[in-house]
């Protein structure tokens, strides 16, 4: 008998995994307010595109997942690489252009990506790591070694095309991915009245034949929980399933984005979603943890990303006359 | 070498049966694959199943996307667009995602797939069945482009191809896929991507051609050896990387060149081995660079009117006139 996608009670979280959940988010949130900075500084260039606000997503997704699972992550992809427990030093690198970077300076932002952590790359073009997902999805049914694929895309990307064709080929090969929809109402400037006529992306997924969900993307037990069901649904073969995480921009589209497209009190008010300190807050209501334990987390934090600075301003320059290799593999 | 006999298409089919054979990470993914268009890939889906002859939505940017993301998790796929038209449908995930995956993370991920596809008018498929887009591909980097225009050629491209750990389009012919010839047996037999062929060899002019130019080409050579004229054609077979050494040394040998392609001139093959030639052999040139192609044009469905479009024999006569300076 068909049995039908439920999501569970959300489970309150002991001092362990709170706090290192808690880390996590934090780890994202410092890395990317000293990127900005870093940016605003010319010393990282290019385009950046800031996820600030939407730590809870990757963090509580990516904890339901091993090392050998997969993500495919987006142009705002850098909580989805720490998420998934990459390197903040060599992020950092790769942001400094040098040699000890993710991608050794060729992919910069845009592009990190880790093999070992099967992360398979963030993605300058919107929706298109939607089929990449399905590309891993597939090999891990064919090949049968039981890893899932978390596909991260946001509400912009629901309106792609190439979102529409890996939903419907998902759902018809019956992969193992999760779509995490970060819905956070914005696409690029465009707020999602003008890009959409719903207001949940997961009601698409009935149209896939699949289950979708939406939940509040900034309170990571919340999230935690719904992913520790979707990937337990997904690894036993049931097909994909469409998780929409409801979550908030604080930045522009990109770095140093002024935003004369928003609402000014909507933007002032933005903060008062902030996954973590709502979180911070119920663990020391909870008594789950005290302030000190917080503070502790919070400084190791900070030497991790200074440190993950220096080592990517130390970093190795590539040769500029290296620039012809690696365009084919051996 | 045990010589058997076959077609283009056969020659195919045996490619992929046989690397799908020797490794299980070979997969064919595409629109009805399991039945065949052409008849191309018919019969696999009886020894190798639907696991691995994989049919799919009409859904281009999700095959070749599901492709990419396979490829970079463990799989070797075999990707069929149905037709060279409908490349235009994915080229993201063939320009954006896999050409550029290698380079963009320094490494980490290759992408070992082959996108087969069929070109070429005159089956009166109209504007939108009939393209050639070779030459398209062959201006993006981290791409290999193989274009056979012989069974054994298809055969043992496809072969390296599918074992190359880099993305390989691979443009087949439709009015090619039943012409015959010689067929090597044997599970093992493959030609490396990059080297040309001389179908022909001549004195006079370099006529280099590719996919169904070369037997036309092959055909005015035979004519004009009656004239006295002796040309060399030469098929580069891999138009990314080119073998420019063996054309430049026919051109050395020669003094004259005359390039044929279906595709459109504007930007084409000929177009880049012309500038290829007077860039590095132009002192060896006695006489004009002569290009045959379709112009600037779309191809029509009146059959007639499809005919005066597509480069022929008389196309290829011409310009070796010309390029001897005998108009």
């Amino acid at each position: 008998m068909k049995q039908d996608f439920k999501l569970t009670k959300k489970k309150l979280l002991g001092k362990v995994p709170a706090l290192k959940l808690l880390k996590r988010m934090l780890l994202i949130r410092r890395l990317e307010e000293t990127l900005g900075k870093l940016f605003a500084d010319s010393e990282v260039k290019g385009f950046v595109h800031l996820s600030i606000g939407q730590e809870a997503v990757p963090v509580g997704i990516c904890a339901n997942l091993g090392d050998d699972d997969y993500i495919t992550s987006t142009h705002r992809g850098h909580g989805h690489l720490i998420g998934k427990g990459g390197d903040p030093k060599r992020t950092m690198a790769e942001l400094f252009g040098k040699i000890e970077g993710y991608c050794k300076g060729r992919g910069g932002s845009m592009h990190v990506a880790d093999f070992e952590l099967g992360v398979l790359g963030a993605n300058g073009i919107v929706g298109a790591g939607t089929l990449l997902a399905v590309g891993s999805g597939f090999s891990a049914k064919y090949l049968k070694n039981d890893r899932v694929t978390a596909c991260f895309f946001g509400d912009g990307a629901s309106n792609q095309g190439m979102f529409h064709e890996a939903a419907n080929l998902a759902a018809v090969w019956r992969l193992p991915v999760i779509f995490v929809c970060e819905n956070n109402g914005w696409a690029e400037f465009s707020p999602q009245s003008s890009h959409q006529a719903i207001k949940n992306v997961a009601d698409r997924a009935a149209a896939y034949g699949m289950p979708g969900v939406t939940i509040d993307g900034d309170d990571i037990e919340a999230v935690h929980a719904a992913a520790a069901d979707v990937v337990d649904w997904v690894r036993d073969g049931r097909g994909p399933v469409l998780l929409e995480c409801m979550t908030h921009r604080w930045q522009g589209h990109y770095a140093g984005d002024p935003q004369p497209y928003r609402d000014q009190d909507e933007l002032a008010a933005v903060t008062q979603h902030c996954p973590i300190e709502r979180f911070k807050k119920m663990l020391i209501k909870r008594k789950t943890i005290n302030s000190d334990e917080f503070e502790a987390v919070a400084t190791e934090v900070e030497l991790e990303i200074n440190e993950a600075v220096e080592f990517g301003r130390q970093g190795t320059d590539p040769d500029p006359r290296d620039f012809m290799s690696y365009i084919y593999a051996n | 070498m045990s010589m058997g006999f076959n077609t283009i298409a056969g020659a195919i089919n045996q490619a992929i049966a046989e690397e799908m054979r020797r490794d299980e990470t070979v997969v064919l993914i595409g629109e009805d694959v399991a039945s065949g268009i052409f008849g191309v890939t018919a019969g696999l889906i009886e020894e190798f199943g639907k696991e691995r002859i994989c049919d799919t939505p009409i859904s281009e940017n999700a095959i070749v996307g599901c492709a990419v993301g396979a490829a970079m998790t463990g799989m070797r796929p075999i990707v069929e667009i149905m037709f060279q038209d409908f490349l235009t449908c994915c080229m993201d995930p063939i320009v954006n995602q896999a050409a550029k995956m290698n380079y963009m993370s320094g490494g980490a991920f290759s992408v070992p797939m082959v996108v087969r596809s069929p070109g070429g008018a005159g089956i009166a498929a109209g504007p939108q069945h009939s393209q050639t887009f070779a030459s398209w591909f062959m201006g993006v980097p981290g791409l290999k482009v193989v274009s056979p225009s012989t069974p054994a050629d298809a055969k043992g491209l496809l072969k390296s191809a599918i074992r190359d750990n880099n993305p390989v389009i691979f443009l087949e012919n439709k009015l090619l896929y039943f012409e015959g010839g010689e067929l090597p047996d044997g599970p093992n037999i493959t030609i490396p991507l990059g080297q040309a062929d001389v179908k022909r060899e001549g004195t006079d002019v370099t006529v280099v051609a590719v996919s169904g130019m070369v037997p036309r080409a092959v055909r005015i050579a035979d004519e004009l050896s009656d004239e006295g004229i002796s040309i060399e054609v030469i098929d580069p077979r891999t138009l990314y990387p080119l073998d420019t050494k063996t054309i430049l040394a026919s051109v050395s040998k020669t003094g004259r060149l005359v390039t044929a392609e279906e595709g459109v001139l504007t930007c084409g093959l000929g177009a880049e081995i012309a500038a290829l030639v007077s860039e590095q052999a132009c002192d060896c040139l006695d006489g004009p660079i002569v290009r045959v192609g379709t112009p600037h044009v779309s191809y029509a469905y009146n059959q007639a009117m499809e005919w005066a479009t597509i480069p022929d024999e008389q196309d290829i006569l011409v310009a070796v006139k010309k390029a001897m300076g005998c108009e």
